[in-house]
């Protein structure tokens, strides 16, 4: 399973559910304001740190960039559009809208 | 790979329209199918020709009519259209309002859908 | 079931009410229960409140759709469940839920399932494509 992410971690808990349907084997896909989970030494970075430990964590480069985000937490892959294509065409897909 | 896209929320206002439409065309370069574009929700505004951006700004709606004149088949719901005041008359070329049996077709046929949303 | 009938999960995480994609999911549901297709609708989060007994949007005057969950299972959607968690965390229990019709030989009281994460994720795992609303 594709994970994908699009809130932000500080305003709804989207993240944090989505986490407890995540299977082993299955990934994470942050984008638009999900990106702002992938941020390193906030007070949200826990969430993703312990996604890291069991999933791949891949945040969308173009949403990284609009954002200013540079400071990205180690091991989440940085991707762009191509990657997220390659991650659908692995998996089947669930939006935590 | 027969991809399939829903998008759930109108132009401009939510990033869904443009992360779902840089995830075709990337999709497209790689050589797989679209199946099919769904509209849905607030969606539906996405392909009103009555929109008129400020010329340094991306045409949301013609940027999916080109997509349509590729012969991707584009679908406006047509339920959440009525309700919302988008009828035939003001979509842009190469846009077809239909049915939600559309959506149900594209999830079945579709080896993939993705969705775009709030 | 033929091999060739796909499974097509539906997750419902917002509330009611709120906004309209709840309402306008429920309409999906039930076009597509119309097709060969193996249909699933799963409750979490706030989609929990969606299923909540007792909703009454006279004054709010709007088209409620409880009447509609009540016959789910008419439209041959029975498949139903329920995120464990998120009907705890909310203070609601099974009997908190709608009923969503009866079983056809005991005439009992049929109501959505409830179910853990672990098993929904197992179901996700089988699922053709999900949409979410």
């Amino acid at each position: 399973m594709l994970h994908t992410v699009n809130q932000s971690p500080f305003q709804k808990s989207t993240l944090e559910s989505c986490l407890r349907f995540v299977r082993k084997g299955d990934v994470i896909l942050l984008l638009e304001d999900g990106v702002f989970a992938a941020q390193a030494g906030t007070a949200m970075s826990s969430l993703v740190e312990g996604a890291l430990k069991s999933n791949k964590v891949y945040a969308l480069s173009a949403d990284l960039k609009a954002r200013a985000l540079t400071d990205v937490i180690q091991g989440v892959e940085v991707t762009d559009y191509a990657g997220f294509v390659d991650l659908v065409e692995q998996h089947t897909t669930h939006a935590w809208l | 790979m027969k991809i399939a896209v829903t998008i759930y929320e109108g132009p401009y206002n939510h990033e869904a329209s443009d992360s779902a439409y840089n995830f075709i065309v990337a999709a497209l370069a790689k050589g797989h199918e679209i199946r099919g574009i769904f509209f849905y929700h607030d969606g539906v505004y996405n392909v009103t020709k009555l929109m008129e951006p400020p010329q340094d700004d991306r045409h949301i709606a013609n940027r999916w009519s080109e997509l349509g004149a590729k012969g991707i088949d584009i679908v406006v719901c047509i339920a959440a259209a009525k309700r919302r005041g988008i009828v035939d008359s003001v979509l842009v070329p190469n846009v077809r309002i239909s049915g939600l049996g559309q959506l149900t077709m594209m999830a079945i046929e579709a080896e993939r859908m993705v969705i775009f949303g709030d | 079931m033929a091999e060739d009938i796909k499974k097509i999960m539906f997750t419902v995480r917002k509330g009611p009410h709120g906004t309209i994609y709840v309402y306008e999911g429920l309409e999906v549901k039930l076009i597509m229960a119309a097709y060969d297709a193996d249909i699933s609708v799963v409750f979490i989060d706030d989609g929990v409140y969606a299923l909540k007994a007792g909703q009454n949007t006279k004054e709010l005057g709007i088209k409620g759709f409880e009447a509609t969950y009540g016959v789910l299972v008419d439209y041959e959607i029975s498949k139903v469940f329920v995120d464990k968690k998120s009907l705890e965390d909310r203070g609601l229990t099974q009997d908190d839920l709608v009923v969503i019709g009866e079983d056809e030989e005991t005439e009992e009281e049929i109501r959505p399932k409830v179910v853990d994460a672990d098993e929904i994720a197992a179901m996700m795992a089988e699922q053709h494509n999900i949409l979410c609303f």
